[in-house]
C-alpha cells in the first residue's frame, strides 16, 4: 500500500488525563482503603471463627449469666443465658456473610441475566421479562418473608435466597436500562455490520459498560441484605441456635435494663460491616463511573476582572473590548478559552462570528447574554451595551437585560424547549417575565400574532402543542417568535440554523433578514457556516483557539482574505464547480488476506 | 451492460409506531437504486426523506417490509444470522458519529482487529494488517495501542474508515461521513475517501444531507424526498440542473460562500418559488 | 390521560390477582403442618383430616383459591385459626397503626429530601458536600441500630418520648405524634438517603440541561426555573424512588414496630406467620398488596400528569 494517501499526517495530541487503572484509583483513595481493611478484618475474623471462637456459641453456663467484660474466659461478658458474647459475637460473622453472599447473587444472577436478555431481545421478549419482574416488585418484601415462614421454616438461608428474588427487579432495571443505551450506539451497530456474532457483542460491548454498575449495587445490596436477616432474625425469625447479629441484639434489647453494655457489642460490629460495605460501594462509585457530576464548584469571584486596554466611551450599540474567559483546568489553575476577544456590532449591522469548533465563539456570545456556566470567570475585558456595562451587573440588573434588550435564539430547538409545558405557556411565561405588568390575555394575544408573523399557519395548535409534537423547524420558529417579542436590541443567534434541514433553512434565515429590517435590531450570528455568513451577514469576526484574527465588511473579507487561517478556511470549502471527473475504475485483484 | 453491483428494487420499509397501539409508519415507499463497481453513488435528501434508512436496510440493520435487495447478482434481503454475518467481508460502513461509532472501551488495535479476527485471521496476521490500514488513513503507528478519547473528530473517523477497509469490501456505505465535521477536515476526509477509491476501486453508498459534498465525491446521486426517490442520474446534471422541482429548491436554498454569487442565489430562488407556487395552484394541489 | 389511568389500573388489578395467586400456592405447601399444629402434638391422622376439611384444604387448590377470592370480595376475610378473630376488623386496626408511622415518615422524608436535593443542586459547593455526607450517613446505618440508639436517648435517658406504646390520633393528636414521631424518623433517614440521591442527582443533569439556559436568557428568576420548570422534569424517576420507599419503609415498619412496642401490622403478621394462621396470613398479603399497587397507581397517575411524553406507554 502506498503511504501518505493523504497530505498531511494528522498528528497526534494526547489528551490531558492520563487514564489510571481502577485498582490505583481504589488504593488511593482513603474511603476504600479504610473502609476495605475493615472488612478484611472482619471476613478473616469470620473465615477463622470456629477457631477463634473459645466457646460453643450455645452453650450456657450459669456461672457466666451477666456476667461483666473481662471476666477471665468470657471476654466480653455473657449474655442473659450465660453463653460466651465473645464467640457469638465470633459466629455470627459467617451468618452475615453468607447471608450477603447468597441474597446478593441470587439477585445479580437472575437481575443480570434477565437484564441482558430483556434489553437486547425482541419487543415481545423484552415485554414479558418487564412483566416478571414488575410482579415481583408488586410483593410486598419484607412481609413477604414473613409470611412465607411457614414455608422456609425460618432458616436464614431459604430466607435470604427468596430475598435476594425479591431484590433482582432493581438490578433487572439497572442493567437493561445500560443494555437499551448501549445497544443503539453506533459502535454496536458497526460490529453488527462487521459481522461480529451476538454473542460477542453482548458480551465485550455491553457487557462491559454494564459491569460498573453491577459491581456498585452488588456492594450496596450485600449491606442491605445483612441489615434485612439483622432486622428479621431481630424479629425472631428462625433458629435460635443460629448465631447471628440481629439474634443478638434482640437478646440484648431485652436485658438492656440490667446490662446495657451488652448491646453495644453486636450493634458495633453489625453497623461496622454494614458501614464498611455502603463506603466500599461508594468509593467504587467513583473509581469506574469517575466522580459525579459537580453541581458547580465553588465561584472564583475573587479574582478581579482586568479592565480593557481601550477605555475611550463606546459607540457602537454592543461593544466587546479584550474579553478573555477562563475555565479551571484540570490541575485547578485557570485556562483561557478566550483572549483579547475585541468587536462591535451597530445598531442594525448583522455581524457574523465565525470560527470552527474550539474557537470560543460560543463562550463569547454566552458572556454577552451572562449565561456562562458557574465555573466560566471573566477574567479581562469589558461588553458594553449602549454604554452600559454588562459584566459588572448584579444577577438581578442581568435578569433586567436578558429577554429585553438582549434576546438569544440557540441552536437545537427542540432541547431548548421545556418538554412538560405547551408551547402557549412557555411563551406566554416569557413575555410575562421581560414585560412586567402584562396580563395573561395581553401575553397571549401577543404570542398568537408572532407566532404568525414568524410563519407558522396554525397558530392555534401549535400554542396547545407539547415539544415533542412539533417539528424541529417549526420549533425553532417559536423560539424566533419568543426571542423577538420584546423587540430587543441585540439579537444573538447560535448556530440557529446548524440543526435544520437546507430548505428550511433558508427559510429561517430570510425570516431573521426580514425581522431585522423591521425592527432594527444587532444581529451577532454565531456560524461555522460560511454560506450563511455570504447570506445574511455584512460584517464578519474570524476567531481561532479564542482569538479574533481577521474582522472587516463580509465582501472584502471574502474577496480576499489577510489571515493565513482565514484563508485556509476559504479554501476548504467545497466549491460550487467541483464534479467527480474520473470514471469508476475496475476493482483490484482479490487480496491476499480474503 | 454488466450487472450492478448492488441493485436496490422497490424496497418499502415500516417502522413501529409511537406510543400505545400505533400503527407502523412506512418511511420508504419503494426505493430503486443501484451502484456499479467502483463508483459512487451519493444519496441526497434532508430529515426524515429516509435516506439514512436506506443504508441501514442495505446494511442488514433494517429489515424491509417489500422488495428485494442484491448484491453481485446474489438475493440478500432476507439473510440473517451466519449468512448475514458472511456479508461483512464484503459490505461495510462509516457512520456519522465519530464520538459513538468506536467503542470507547477499546484500543484502535482492538477495534480495527475485530473484523479481522471474527472474519477468521489469525492475531498475527490482524496485527500486521492493522499497521498496513493505519497507514492507509494516514494515521501514526502508535495510534494502535491508544483509545479513541486521545483523537481528534477527524482522526476518529480515520479510524472508523481503517476499519470499513479491514475486510477489503467491495461496498461501503458512508453514512454522513463528514456531516459532524469541522469544515478543514471534511475536505481532507473526503479526498481521503477519494482517493482509497481510487486505488482499491471500492464502491460507495454515500448519504448526505449536503448538495456541494454529494457533488465533490460522487459520479450518480439519486435525490430522496419523504421516502421516494424523485430524481437519479450523473452527479453533474443533478446537482447543477436539476429536473425535478424539489431538487430545484434544494440547490436554491443551499447557501453559497460567496456575498454577490448568494445574492443572486438569493433571488433565483425566490423566483423559482414563486414559479413553483403558481404551478401548484394551477395544478390544484397544495403546496 | 383518562385512557392512561385506565390501562394503568387494569394493570394493577391483573397484577394483584397474580401476586395473591402465587402466594396462595407457595402457602399451600405449608397447609400439612398447618393442620397437623392445630390438632396437636398426638393427634390421630383422622383427626388432621378432619381439620383439613373443615378449613377446605383438602379441595383442589384453584377452587381454594376461587372460593377464597369470592369471600374477599364480599369484604369475608375469614377468621383467624387459633383466636376466631374476624380477620378483617383486626387487621384495618393493626393497619391504621403501621400507616399512621408509614405515612408521617414519608412525609417527614419528601419535605427533607426536596429541599436538600434542590439546594446542593443549586447551590453546589459546601452546600452540596454537606448534603452528600448527610446522604451517606442515612445509607451507611441500619434502620435497627439508629432505632435503638433514639430509643436510648430520647426516651430512656431524656425521658422526652414515650418509649413504647401507641395512642390513636382520635384520642389525642399530641400524644399520638409523640408516640410515632420516633418510628417515623427511624424509618425516615434511609428514605432520605435515598431520596436526596435522587433528587440531587436528577437536578444537577436537569440544570445543565439547554432549556434551562435559555429560560435564563428570556429574563426567568432562578426560583422559577428551579421549582416550575427543573424541579417538574427530575420529579419523575423521583416519584419511582419514592413508591419504591414506601414499599420498603412498609417493611421496615414491621421490624421497627418491636422496638417501640406499636401495636402494627408487623407484630401481627409475624405471630400469624408463626403459628400458620393462614387466613390471616393470606389477609395480610391481600392487604400489603393492594398497598403496593395503589402507590405505584398513584405514582403512575401522578408521573403522567407531569410528564406529557410519559402518557404514551
Amino acid at each position: 500500500m502506498s503511504a501518505n494517501i493523504t497530505a498531511v499526517v494528522d498528528p497526534i495530541t494526547p489528551k490531558d488525563a492520563v487514564r489510571e487503572s481502577v485498582t490505583r484509583k481504589l488504593l488511593r483513595d482513603p474511603q476504600a482503603l479504610i473502609a476495605g481493611s475493615i472488612l478484611l478484618v472482619i471476613v478473616v475474623l469470620g473465615v477463622g471463627s470456629p477457631w477463634f471462637a473459645s466457646h460453643d456459641p450455645n452453650a450456657a453456663s450459669l456461672d457466666a449469666v451477666n456476667a461483666p467484660v473481662g471476666t477471665p474466659g468470657y471476654l466480653l461478658g455473657g449474655d442473659q443465658s450465660g453463653r460466651d458474647i465473645l464467640s457469638r459475637l465470633l459466629l455470627s460473622i459467617p451468618t452475615s456473610l453468607f447471608t450477603a453472599v447468597i441474597g446478593v447473587s441470587v439477585a445479580v444472577i437472575i437481575g443480570v441475566t434477565f437484564g441482558l436478555i430483556g434489553g437486547y431481545s425482541r419487543k415481545t421478549v423484552q415485554t414479558s421479562t418487564e412483566w416478571v419482574f414488575s410482579l415481583i416488585q408488586t410483593f410486598p418484601g419484607l412481609l413477604l418473608l414473613i409470611v412465607l415462614v411457614p414455608l422456609t421454616g425460618g432458616d436464614y438461608r431459604i430466607t435470604m435466597a427468596i430475598f435476594g428474588v425479591l431484590l433482582a427487579p432493581g438490578l433487572y432495571r439497572i442493567v437493561r436500562n445500560q443494555v437499551l443505551s448501549v445497544k443503539n450506539e453506533l459502535y454496536v451497530d458497526a460490529a453488527r455490520v462487521s459481522g461480529v456474532p451476538d454473542s460477542r457483542i453482548l458480551g465485550r460491548h455491553i457487557l462491559f459498560v454494564v459491569r460498573s454498575p453491577i459491581i456498585i449495587a452488588a456492594a450496596f445490596l450485600a449491606g442491605a441484605c445483612i441489615g434485612i436477616q439483622a432486622g428479621l432474625a431481630f424479629l425472631g425469625l428462625g433458629s435460635t441456635l443460629v448465631p447471628s447479629f440481629g439474634a443478638m441484639i434482640s437478646d440484648a434489647f431485652a436485658n438492656f435494663y440490667t446490662d446495657p453494655l451488652q448491646l453495644v457489642w453486636p450493634s458495633a460490629l453489625l453497623g461496622l460491616l454494614t458501614a464498611s460495605l455502603v463506603l466500599l460501594g461508594n468509593s467504587l462509585r467513583d473509581a469506574l463511573e469517575g466522580a459525579r457530576p459537580k453541581s458547580g464548584s465553588a465561584s472564583s469571584r475573587g479574582t478581579t476582572r482586568q479592565a480593557p486596554q481601550n477605555t475611550a466611551p463606546s459607540v457602537a450599540l454592543l461593544d466587546v473590548r479584550d474579553l478573555a474567559i477562563a475555565y479551571p483546568g484540570p490541575d485547578g489553575k485557570p485556562r483561557e478559552v478566550v483572549s483579547y476577544v475585541s468587536f462591535t456590532v451597530g445598531a442594525g449591522e448583522t455581524v457574523g462570528l465565525v470560527g470552527e469548533s474550539g474557537s470560543g465563539k460560543t463562550q463569547t456570545a454566552f458572556s454577552v447574554l451572562g449565561v456562562l456556566p458557574r465555573e466560566a470567570i471573566v477574567t479581562r475585558g469589558s461588553i458594553q451595551l449602549g454604554g452600559l456595562e454588562l459584566l459588572d451587573l448584579s444577577e438581578k440588573d442581568k435578569r433586567a437585560v436578558r429577554g429585553r434588550r438582549i434576546a438569544y435564539i440557540p441552536q437545537e430547538p427542540m432541547s431548548n424547549l421545556d418538554p412538560s409545558f405547551t408551547i402557549g405557556q412557555q411563551l406566554v411565561e416569557g413575555i410575562r417575565c421581560a414585560v412586567p405588568g402584562l396580563s395573561r390575555r395581553e401575553a397571549r394575544a401577543t404570542m398568537m400574532g408572532l407566532l404568525e408573523r414568524v410563519g407558522i399557519t396554525d397558530p392555534d395548535r401549535v400554542f396547545s402543542s407539547y415539544p415533542h409534537q412539533i417539528s424541529g423547524g417549526m420549533a425553532q420558529r417559536v423560539l424566533i417568535a419568543g426571542a423577538v417579542a420584546t423587540r430587543p436590541e441585540v439579537l444573538i443567534a447560535d448556530e440557529p440554523t446548524t440543526a435544520l434541514d437546507v430548505t428550511v433553512q433558508a427559510e429561517i434565515l430570510d425570516l431573521i433578514r426580514e425581522l431585522q429590517a423591521e425592527m432594527g435590531m444587532a444581529v451577532l450570528l454565531v456560524t461555522h457556516n460560511f454560506g450563511v455568513v455570504a447570506d445574511i451577514c455584512s460584517r464578519i469576526v474570524v476567531m481561532q483557539s479564542g482569538r479574533v484574527v481577521e474582522e472587516g465588511d463580509v465582501r472584502d473579507v471574502f474577496a480576499s482574505p489577510t489571515d493565513p487561517y482565514t484563508q485556509d478556511l476559504l479554501s476548504s470549502i467545497l466549491d460550487e464547480g467541483t464534479v467527480r471527473l474520473d470514471p469508476p475504475r475496475t476493482p483490484e485483484p482479490v487480496e491476499a488476506q480474503k | 451492460m454488466s450487472e450492478p453491483l448492488l441493485d436496490v428494487n422497490d424496497i418499502r420499509v415500516a417502522f413501529p409506531g409511537r406510543g400505545f397501539r400505533a400503527k407502523p409508519v412506512e418511511v420508504l415507499h419503494g426505493i430503486s437504486l443501484t451502484v456499479n463497481e467502483g463508483e459512487t453513488l451519493g444519496i441526497v435528501g434532508e430529515s426524515g426523506s429516509g435516506k439514512t434508512t436506506i443504508g441501514r436496510a442495505v446494511l442488514g440493520l433494517v429489515q424491509p417490509t417489500s422488495g428485494r435487495i442484491r448484491f453481485r447478482g446474489r438475493d440478500i434481503t432476507d439473510l440473517r444470522g451466519n449468512d448475514r454475518r458472511a456479508l461483512a467481508r464484503d459490505i461495510q460502513v462509516v457512520f456519522q458519529d465519530p464520538y459513538t461509532s468506536l467503542n470507547p472501551s477499546m484500543t484502535i488495535e482492538e477495534i480495527l482487529s475485530e473484523p479481522l479476527v471474527t472474519l477468521g485471521a489469525t492475531k498475527h496476521d490482524a496485527r500486521a494488517r492493522v499497521r498496513s490500514l493505519l497507514d492507509q488513513v494516514g494515521l501514526p503507528s502508535d495510534a494502535a495501542v491508544r483509545r479513541p478519547r486521545e483523537f481528534s473528530g477527524g482522526q476518529r473517523q480515520r479510524v472508523a474508515i481503517a476499519r470499513a477497509l479491514a475486510p477489503g469490501p467491495r461496498l461501503i456505505v458512508c453514512d454522513e461521513p463528514v456531516s459532524a465535521l469541522d469544515l478543514s477536515t471534511q475536505a481532507r476526509v473526503l479526498d481521503l475517501l477519494i482517493s482509497i477509491q481510487r486505488e482499491t476501486g471500492v464502491a460507495y453508498l454515500f448519504v448526505t444531507h449536503d448538495l456541494s459534498v454529494v457533488r465533490h465525491i460522487s459520479h450518480r446521486v439519486a435525490v430522496v424526498y419523504r421516502g421516494d426517490v424523485v430524481e437519479t442520474g450523473s452527479a453533474a446534471a443533478v446537482t447543477t440542473d436539476p429536473e425535478h422541482p424539489y431538487t430545484q429548491r434544494l440547490l436554491l436554498a443551499a447557501p453559497v460562500a460567496n456575498p454577490e454569487e448568494q445574492e443572486k442565489r438569493r433571488a433565483d430562488r425566490r423566483r423559482l418559488l414563486e414559479i413553483q407556487r403558481q404551478q401548484d395552484e394551477q395544478a390544484g394541489a397544495v403546496v | 390521560m383518562l385512557l392512561y389511568v385506565a390501562r394503568r389500573l387494569a394493570f394493577g388489578l391483573i397484577l394483584a390477582l397474580l401476586v395473591t395467586m402465587i402466594t396462595y400456592g407457595l402457602l399451600s405447601f405449608s397447609f400439612d403442618s398447618v393442620a397437623r399444629t392445630l390438632a396437636g402434638t398426638n393427634a390421630s391422622a383422622e383427626t388432621i383430616d378432619g381439620i383439613k376439611s373443615q378449613n377446605g384444604f383438602d379441595l383442589p387448590l384453584p377452587v381454594q383459591y376461587f372460593q377464597w377470592l369470592g369471600g374477599i370480595f364480599q369484604g369475608d376475610f375469614g377468621y383467624s385459626l387459633y383466636s376466631g378473630e374476624e380477620v378483617g376488623n383486626a387487621i384495618g386496626v393493626r393497619l391504621t397503626v403501621t400507616l399512621s408511622v408509614v405515612v408521617l415518615a414519608l412525609l417527614i422524608t419528601v419535605c427533607v429530601s426536596v429541599v436538600l436535593g434542590l439546594l446542593a443542586a443549586a447551590r453546589g459547593g459546601v452546600i452540596d458536600r454537606i448534603v452528600q455526607v448527610v446522604i451517606m450517613t442515612g445509607y451507611v446505618f441500619p434502620a435497627l441500630l439508629i432505632a435503638i440508639a433514639l430509643v436510648y436517648i430520647f426516651a430512656i435517658n431524656l425521658r422526652w418520648l414515650p418509649a413504647t406504646g401507641y395512642t390513636t390520633i382520635t384520642s389525642d393528636p399530641g400524644d399520638w405524634l409523640r408516640s410515632v414521631i420516633l418510628p417515623a424518623i427511624v424509618l425516615s433517614i434511609g428514605g432520605i438517603a435515598n431520596l436526596t440521591s435522587q433528587i440531587r442527582g436528577a437536578m444537577t443533569d436537569e440544570l445543565r440541561k439547554d432549556y434551562v439556559r435559555t429560560l435564563r436568557t428570556r429574563g426567568v428568576p432562578v426560583s422559577s426555573i428551579l421549582i416550575k420548570h427543573a424541579l417538574r422534569n427530575a420529579a419523575g424517576p423521583a416519584l419511582t424512588v419514592l413508591s419504591l420507599e414506601f414499599v420498603a419503609m412498609f417493611g421496615g415498619a414491621l421490624i421497627i414496630e418491636r422496638v417501640f412496642a406499636l401495636p402494627g401490622f408487623g407484630v401481627y403478621s409475624f405471630a400469624a406467620a408463626t403459628s400458620g394462621d393462614i387466613p390471616v396470613v393470606l389477609a395480610l398479603t391481600v392487604f400489603s398488596v393492594m398497598l403496593v399497587i395503589t402507590v405505584n397507581l398513584v405514582t403512575d397517575i401522578l408521573n403522567g400528569w407531569l410528564n406529557p411524553k410519559a402518557r404514551l406507554v
